[in-house]
């Protein structure tokens, strides 16, 4: 089958995120044909079976999601969105950050760089629930947390400062960058949670 | 060895789980490596990182979008005016930024100036900038960058320039360009020679792509890397003398991964609106009608220079090679 999917483009870790999900859909055995690209603006979204939100500055992305029209037409995407750190704090109903605009898409709240400066940024063997083949090394930048979770998400992953990994139905947020190896193990979950 | 010793039980304390459920310790995380400092640099991407000299500018920087802040004493242009050795900018200074903003804050050091930059470390910036915008400390050697937890961006005119800074453990380049100028042809020279000289690698045979990594005096496994890759092993962005939107746009519709903006923003008319417009025009670097719209009514832009009249001892791209 083949595939199309979004990745949002305003800021950040694009590129790394769209190599990521054409291994994956390489390794699920998806036609030549599929296709991950830029998203930019509304149109854009229309030809999305599902789409990533990567990391980068959340403050940034937020407004440029303004800016460019883009935030009731993601309210309103029918498909799942993968979201990793910045990505994770936009999907969120609660940040302590004026600043952040989030699009309220999963019941959580999220505190930014929880884990402090980019010195304290790190990589770590992280268990991930229902994750097969051991755990998944996840690297942290200025990472965020989710310190309260509503009944309807579903926890996959938690270190001491919060939980870092979660779904909700077609949605995964993560707080770590999974675009950054080659383990493309939660793409392949997160396309599968899709149907695609 | 004492203090070692209390420094390790300090980090055992630390690492103690709180309750029965975390199943990770902390003592298995790892901090400070290549792949962190370039996954910091990645997440820079399509951004534009301006020059701040107090928490008000860095403020009005965040406000406007910019994904970080370079932390300094004196915009370049104020350096060049100053003369003098420019240096680190005082600690206070520094701590006031970070306190400001929720974006990440950069700070410069000297070339070569390797306790400016262990010192900025414990300051708590996310990046450090070895530039030569000041005033350099080491005309022989750079900072050993791979010593450190915080990642560093340095300057580049050419291929060699940039993989001998990354062999030195750069986690980003930036186009050196004639920073305090406002005229953005040296950055446009930079860039163009560097996308080129990468662009030309792949017609080059393994023998002779050795050969050329003899001439540009940079390791063989970096130019192979780059030849394969199609482009540096990290995110390349530009600087130096970038004073308009269009300026920024064109160094994107160059190749740059994101600009920074030294003197181009505080100098002009209207700091806040010229800020919010590089931010747009980076984000729409190839709609010229986006530009367009961006563009008007900004006021003026920064006095420029022109690098033709500048002398030897201004030109500041010659540092540090």
């Amino acid at each position: 089958m083949d595939a199309n999917i979004g990745v949002l483009a305003l800021q950040g870790n694009v590129s790394e995120h769209i190599d990521a999900f054409l291994l994956a859909l390489e390794r699920t055995g998806h036609g030549a044909s599929s296709e991950v690209f830029e998203v930019r603006s509304p149109a854009d979204l229309a030809d999305c079976m599902a789409l990533s939100i990567p990391g980068g500055e959340s403050t940034t992305i937020s407004r440029l999601i303004d800016k460019n029209d883009l935030y009731e037409p993601i309210q309103q995407f029918k498909g799942g969105i993968f979201a990793t750190c910045a990505g994770m704090v936009l999907m969120a109903t609660e940040v302590a950050d004026p600043r952040i605009h989030p699009l309220g898409l999963m019941d959580m709240t999220v505190d930014r760089n929880a884990f402090g400066r980019q010195c304290e940024s790190f990589e770590i063997d992280l268990p991930v629930a229902g994750l097969t083949g051991g755990p998944f090394h996840a690297v942290f930048i200025r990472a965020p947390v989710v310190t309260r979770a509503g009944p309807s998400l579903t926890v996959l992953a938690r270190l001491q400062k919060g939980i870092v990994a979660l779904e909700k139905g077609r949605h995964m947020a993560l707080s770590f960058h999974p675009e950054l190896g080659d383990d493309t193990r939660l793409h392949e979950r997160f396309l599968k949670i899709n149907g695609i | 060895m004492k203090t070692g010793q209390k420094k390790e039980q300090r980090e055992r304390s630390k690492s103690k789980p709180q309750t029965e459920r975390d199943l990770i310790h902390l003592g298995d995380l790892r901090f400070g490596t290549e792949l962190l400092k370039r996954g910091f640099a990645s997440m820079q991407k399509g951004g534009v990182i301006m020059d701040v000299v107090n928490a008000e500018q860095a403020k009005i920087a965040e406000e406007a979008g910019a994904v970080a802040v370079m932390s300094l004493e004196r915009v370049p242009s104020d350096i060049r005016k100053m003369g003098g050795v420019a240096r680190m900018a005082d600690p206070e200074k520094v701590a006031e930024i970070i306190e400001a903003v929720s974006i990440p804050v950069m700070g410069k050091v000297r070339i070569g100036h390797f306790v400016e930059a262990q010192v900025l470390e414990v300051l708590g910036v996310d990046m450090i900038d070895e530039s030569e915008v000041l005033t350099p400390a080491d005309e022989q050697y750079h900072i050993d960058k791979k010593q450190f937890k915080v990642p560093f961006v340095c300057g580049a005119r050419n291929l060699g320039e940039a993989l001998r800074r990354i062999n030195e453990g750069a986690a980003m380049i930036r186009t050196k360009g004639e920073a305090g100028t406002g005229n953005v042809v040296e950055a446009v020279r930079h860039m163009r020679t560097i996308m080129g000289e990468i662009r030309m690698l792949r017609g080059l045979d393994q023998q002779e792509m050795a050969d050329y990594a003899r001439e540009i005096e940079a390791p063989a496994e970096l130019v192979i890397e780059c030849a394969e890759r199609g482009r540096l092993p990290v995110v390349n962005f530009s600087a130096g003398g970038i004073a308009t939107p269009s300026d920024a746009a064109m160094m994107m519709q160059l190749g740059a991964d994101g600009v920074f903006v030294g003197s181009g923003i505080f100098k002009s008319q209207s700091p806040e609106r010229m800020a919010k417009a590089i931010v747009e025009a980076v984000n729409h670097f190839d709609d010229p009608k986006v530009l367009a719209k961006v563009s008007t009514g900004l006021g003026d832009a920064m006095p420029g220079l022109d690098v033709h009249l500048l002398r030897d001892d201004e030109v500041l791209q010659t540092r540090g090679r």
